[in-house]
């Protein structure tokens, strides 16, 4: 089995946004980027699947700025085989990262693709759903438990309720939710070997697809801002304030 | 201009998070119908049509449809879409499932998450879990939209009667299919839907100590909800979780015991009318947010909480 990773380069999980002056976006010059957490949870499902002789080959790809070849080469480091950057400094939405992600289905024929469920920058949560669609795939989304067998995987999704079982048949669309696994860090050595994994270098022009954006943004703010309110000296107190000044009690 | 809204339900009722999807979809414009797709969801079907301001009520039924699967939505939705302007869905863990395929096979983006709608082509949505708010303008000619329920009114569910209009459904070939669930069944009531949501973070401990919350919450007719870090180490089971990746909570009362306040949780409960703080740490970050702070140690704090709203009248459950 052939698994195709996608990973995307994002603002650390630990940077709280800042938005820019003149409403343009988010100030992204001059803070730590990573992977998008919930691509490291994919990456380490591959990693395990290939560990456990069910994957031979694992493939990374991320659409991005030329620095997105770090975040391919953490991937790499983990376990994956080689990477794929289809370079661009332009935003990419959602749709047009699935138009080049089925491009390059279509060239590598993967059994399975494997994209975290969310992007903690657009938090679009749309590419994984996107790709089944263009590819007529089925889809395993959230997941907190992939098994693979006889050529289906059953996938375990969180959902509002609860826990859902499904079974897809491949080749499929799973996304990845937090409770899949823990991602490993990458040892030195790995870190090392990585550097000398291929990376193949392309650009969106390669495969012919129209990525301009279809959202125009107006503007980008920061939300209304939360005063921090009192502290309380005790329990009766703050029961009292609930209920007599407050009035949620 | 015509609007297609995708009810949320569970096959019996309708959740109310249709009624604020529907309260988006008049902002968009135009004529609004529902459609309830499902199994055996008729009871569905007659519930949306009282909604006020509601068209018409159009009612898919196949087994392949109980569970809501991405495909199966998919194959429902796409066809009726060459009659609507617009599709509305509520951003649950189902309308995020299948809205983005809708999205791909109509060749638009889909505006995800959104809090607020300004015209028939704006839209607000949070963005880097609600640090940012992002205003788009979408310049597809069909929109595709999942709404966030707790930013939005409910509509009216009485005072409309609509007609019911049973579509034929064909499915195709399914690659995906249900194997099975494991869905909570609490008397409690929903945490996206609870006037008040007591959650609890690691600092409870264990599993165990979620109790003294249940016992709080089945008193004061609340939710429970969790951080991350107290669903990932087993205390409670995932649909717990409130923040970015989890649920979306806005309720009237919001207490979060034993919890740090990351930016991941506060995304999920910031805009709680009233929130409450129990930690221990006078330094953690969920106090710059909390209209009342109490610096205790929980296990002291809760069962004198409880004393104190027994006092008020409040009963053990
Ligand atoms: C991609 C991603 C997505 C995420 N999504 C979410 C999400 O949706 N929701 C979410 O919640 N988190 C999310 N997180 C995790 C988030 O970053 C934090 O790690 C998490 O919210 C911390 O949970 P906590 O506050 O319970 O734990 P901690 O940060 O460990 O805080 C525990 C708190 O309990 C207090 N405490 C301990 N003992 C006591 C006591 N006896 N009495 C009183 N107080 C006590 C401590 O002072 C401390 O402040 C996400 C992270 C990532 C990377
Ligand atoms: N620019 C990108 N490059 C590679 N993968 C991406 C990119 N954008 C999104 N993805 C993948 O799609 C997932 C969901 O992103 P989103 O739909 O933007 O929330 C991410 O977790 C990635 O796996």
């Amino acid at each position: 089995m052939k698994i195709l990773v996608p990973v995307k380069r994002v603002l650390d999980y630990n940077v709280k946004a800042r938005v820019k002056p003149d409403q343009s976006g988010v100030d992204l010059s001059n803070v730590k980027m990573s992977m998008n957490p919930f691509d490291e949870i994919s990456v380490e499902e591959a990693v395990r699947l290939k560990e456990d002789g069910k994957a031979e080959e694992i493939v990374v790809v991320s659409i991005g700025p030329e620095k997105a070849q770090e975040t391919i080469r953490t991937a790499l480091a983990m376990g994956a085989d080689r990477g794929i950057l289809i370079k661009t400094d332009e935003t990419v939405e959602p749709l047009g990262v699935a138009k080049l992600l089925a491009k390059v289905v279509e060239e590598e024929s993967p059994d399975m693709v494997v994209l975290g469920k969310q992007a903690i920058d657009d938090d679009a949560n749309a590419t994984g759903q996107m790709l089944g669609a263009l590819l007529g795939w089925p889809q395993g989304t959230f997941a907190s438990k992939v098994e693979i067998a006889d050529g289906a995987a059953n996938v375990t999704r969180e959902v509002d309720g609860g826990l859902q079982t499904i079974k897809i048949n491949l080749p499929a669309i799973v996304t990845t939710d937090l409770r899949l696994n823990e991602p490993r860090y990458a040892s030195l050595p790995n870190i090392m070997k990585a550097k000398r994994k291929p990376i193949d270098m392309k650009v969106p022009d390669d495969y012919g697809v129209d990525i301009a954006p279809r959202l125009q943004v107006v503007k980008v703010t920061e939300p209304p801002k939360r005063e921090a309110g009192e502290i309380v000296e005790s329990v009766e107190e703050l029961v009292s304030k609930l209920k007599n000044e407050a009035g949620v009690l | 201009m015509a609007v297609l809204v995708v009810a949320e339900h569970d096959n019996e009722e309708l959740n109310e998070a249709t009624l604020k999807a529907v309260t988006a979809a008049q902002a968009i414009g135009g004529d609004i119908d529902i459609l309830c797709a499902g199994n055996d969801c008729g009871s569905v079907a007659e519930a949306a049509a009282k909604i006020e301001g509601v068209r018409k009520v159009r009612c898919a039924k196949d087994p392949a449809l109980e569970h809501f699967l991405a495909e199966a939505m998919e194959a429902v939705i796409v066809p009726l879409m060459d009659e609507y302007d617009a599709m509305v869905a509520p951003a649950t863990t189902v309308g995020k499932n299948f809205a983005p395929r809708v999205a791909a096979k109509l060749d638009v983006m889909q505006l995800s998450d959104v809090t607020a709608v300004e015209d028939a082509d704006t839209f607000v949505r949070p963005i880097y879990a609600g640090n940012a708010m992002m205003t788009v303008k979408s310049g597809d000619a069909k929109k595709v939209v999942t709404v966030r329920p707790t930013t939005f009114q409910a509509a009216n569910a009485q005072g409309g009667a609509a007609e019911v209009e049973e579509l034929s459904v064909d499915l195709g070939d399914l690659k995906s299919q249900f194997v099975g669930e494991e869905l909570s069944d609490s008397d409690r009531p929903e945490l996206a839907a609870a006037k008040i949501v007591i959650s609890g973070g690691r600092g409870m401990g264990n599993g165990e100590n979620f109790h003294m919350l249940d016992s709080i919450a089945d008193r004061l007719g609340a939710a429970v909800g969790a951080s991350r870090a107290a669903v990932d180490a087993g205390f409670v089971p995932n649909e717990y979780q409130v923040g970015q990746t989890g649920k979306v909570v806005a309720p009237d009362l919001y207490i979060a015991v034993g919890i740090s306040g990351a930016i991941q949780h506060l995304a999920g409960m910031k805009d709680s009318k009233t929130i409450v703080a129990i930690n221990k740490d006078e330094e953690a970050p969920i106090f710059q947010v909390a209209d009342y702070g109490l610096v205790a140690d929980l296990f002291d704090a809760l069962p004198k909480f409880e004393e104190e709203i027994d006092k008020l009248g409040y009963k053990a459950g």
